[in-house]
């Protein structure tokens, strides 16, 4: 591998994010699909769509499992093979995965990945519970440990070990939401102060309320072929170049450091050696903010700055839109929202319109490679992807 | 110590019932596991022996759960953390009985569970208190 497209994504579509009431789970994903169908007047759904992969994390939320089939179903596709793939919050970093392995085997050219979650119809304390399931059951939730709590157990780890201070974990908060006031489709498009994250109510000490990601509704959808077929579909492909995907311990206990994440790193690193690019020559990265730690900590483990140095880098200002390394222009999960079966592909949509010029008003210049980095759980699960513009 | 007890999560759960902390040890290549599995992750062996594990250790990291699950919300504010034990192993749970806490100090597992109503699993919930 040297940096050759490993498939192509030719179109992508994205729900509103937000509180979608009213809407069941398949109807919120239809949306997402039926922008990327527009989008991409050359492509037959019918005719052309030949599998679909749908991350979807909780049964839980509206008493349903089965996505694939029911998302295929609701999207014109009856008949396709469908198949929902499930690893906790990277659900959908793990379907775009499961599409290029479907591409690249010669079964499948044309494949439709994506994801939803509609979870707002739910109290906090059943979020919170359907998220714990994310991580180990039997010593994690038994005891009491929440989503929150077990990246909270993180960031105090983080700051004892390189003195991260929560101004610096509140900076992440600031720039996202900032972000997400460019973005129409984002949750939330507010600004906010510095001071009122580092006021806002406690959730799992040391994170706060403005530390956490939102609970939102939301789908994603992008679809994927041969690269020697991409022309057939749209003059302004963007190729994947690399993917990594690893797994780690599903207990965050057992694991040999708090403060990175393994899995991360190396999905990263398998990623980076396939597209035969380095850290410092990404140009806009979507990185899985689902708390403000965890930016930091993908810094890191993504080699944009060193181990202990995410801190520094939130307190820099370069990762805002128009500094050096614009990280998360969609909001992130911080503003855009977090409907955790989507967000894998809700970032990829993003990098999508940034490597194509039709990011509008938070449009990186020049942008021409991008990165996402999707966590399941505490990081027991991590996808990496690497994307190049059709320029380059 | 008997082996005859399957080296499972359920069976580490029974003898918290007991007051013991036990981990299985791999027969062929020594690993411990703590909880007990019963397939080595390190040599694929099946042959393990319990062996007791010190009940003392230092925090490694904590938090204090505000909002919490339907489940916990009567014991919100409520600390969590994880303890690494004086072998080495870790170990997450609840933190009782103090509210000054710190990464370092020394905690001991209290056997002395909370009550469990529901029908499945019935394990006694250990946490850890100041030594
Ligand atoms: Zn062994």
């Amino acid at each position: 591998m040297n940096g050759k497209p490993l498939v192509s994504i030719v179109s992508a579509g994205l729900s509103k994010f937000g509180k979608r009431e009213g809407l069941y789970a398949r109807e919120l994903f239809a949306e997402a699909v039926k922008e990327a169908f527009d989008r991409c007047p050359r492509l037959e759904p019918k005719r052309d769509v030949k599998a679909m992969f749908v991350g979807h994390m909780g049964e839980s939320y509206e008493h349903q499992g089965h996505m694939g089939a029911a998302a295929a179903d609701w999207t014109g596709l009856l008949n396709i093979p469908a198949t929902r793939t499930e690893a906790a919050c990277a659900s959908s970093g793990a379907a775009l995965r499961s599409g290029i392995y479907a591409v690249l085997s010669g079964l499948a050219d044309v494949v439709l990945v994506g994801g939803v979650e509609k979870m707002t119809h739910r109290s906090t304390a059943e979020v919170t519970e359907y998220l714990a399931m994310a991580s180990d059951y039997p010593f994690e939730q038994w005891h009491g440990i929440t989503f929150p709590g077990l990246y909270a157990l993180m960031a105090t780890a983080h700051m004892h070990k390189y003195g991260t201070t929560e101004t610096q974990m509140a900076q992440v908060a600031v720039k996202n939401h900032h972000h997400g006031t460019l973005n129409p489709k984002a949750h939330l498009q507010k600004e906010i102060t510095l001071e009122k994250a580092l006021t806002s109510r406690p959730v799992a000490s040391p994170l706060k309320m403005f530390d956490c990601s939102l609970i939102t509704d939301g789908a994603s959808c992008v679809i994927l072929t041969k690269p020697e077929l991409a022309g057939k579909f749209t003059d302004q492909p963007v190729h994947i170049v690399g993917t990594g995907q690893a797994s780690d311990t599903i207990g965050l206990y057992e694991r040999e450091t708090l403060t990175s994440l393994q899995a991360a790193k190396l999905a990263a690193r398998t990623a980076y050696d396939m597209a035969a690019v380095k850290p410092e020559n990404v140009d806009v990265a979507e990185v899985h903010d689902c708390f403000t730690i965890a930016e930091l900590i993908a810094y890191e483990d993504l080699g944009l700055c060193k181990a202990g140095e995410g801190g520094k880098l939130a307190e820099s200002g370069e990762t805002r839109l128009g500094e050096r390394l614009p990280v998360n222009t969609s909001g992130g999960l911080k503003a855009k929202g977090h409907p955790v079966g989507a967000t894998g592909t809700a970032q990829a949509y993003e990098i999508y319109l940034q490597l194509t010029g039709q990011a509008e008003q938070r449009q990186v210049k020049n942008a021409q490679t991008g990165l996402t980095h999707n966590v399941g759980g505490s990081g027991a699960t991590a996808t990496v992807h690497i994307y190049r513009s059709n320029q380059q | 110590m008997s082996t005859l007890e399957p080296f499972t999560i359920e069976q580490f759960y029974k003898f918290i019932a007991q007051g013991k902390l036990m981990a299985g040890k791999c027969q062929k290549c020594g690993k411990i596991h703590l909880p007990p599995r019963p397939l080595c992750n390190n040599c694929y062996s099946q042959t393990f022996t319990w062996t007791p594990v010190p009940s003392k250790g230092k925090l490694l990291t904590y938090t204090v759960i505000h909002v919490a699950p339907q489940q916990f919300q009567h014991l919100a504010p409520y600390a969590v953390g994880i303890v690494q034990l004086e072998n080495g192993a870790k170990l997450p749970g609840m933190i009782t009985g103090t509210t000054q806490l710190r990464i370092g100090m020394d905690l001991t597992v209290d056997f002395t569970a909370c009550d469990n109503a529901q029908p499945w699993p019935q394990w006694p919930r250990y946490c850890f208190k100041p030594t």
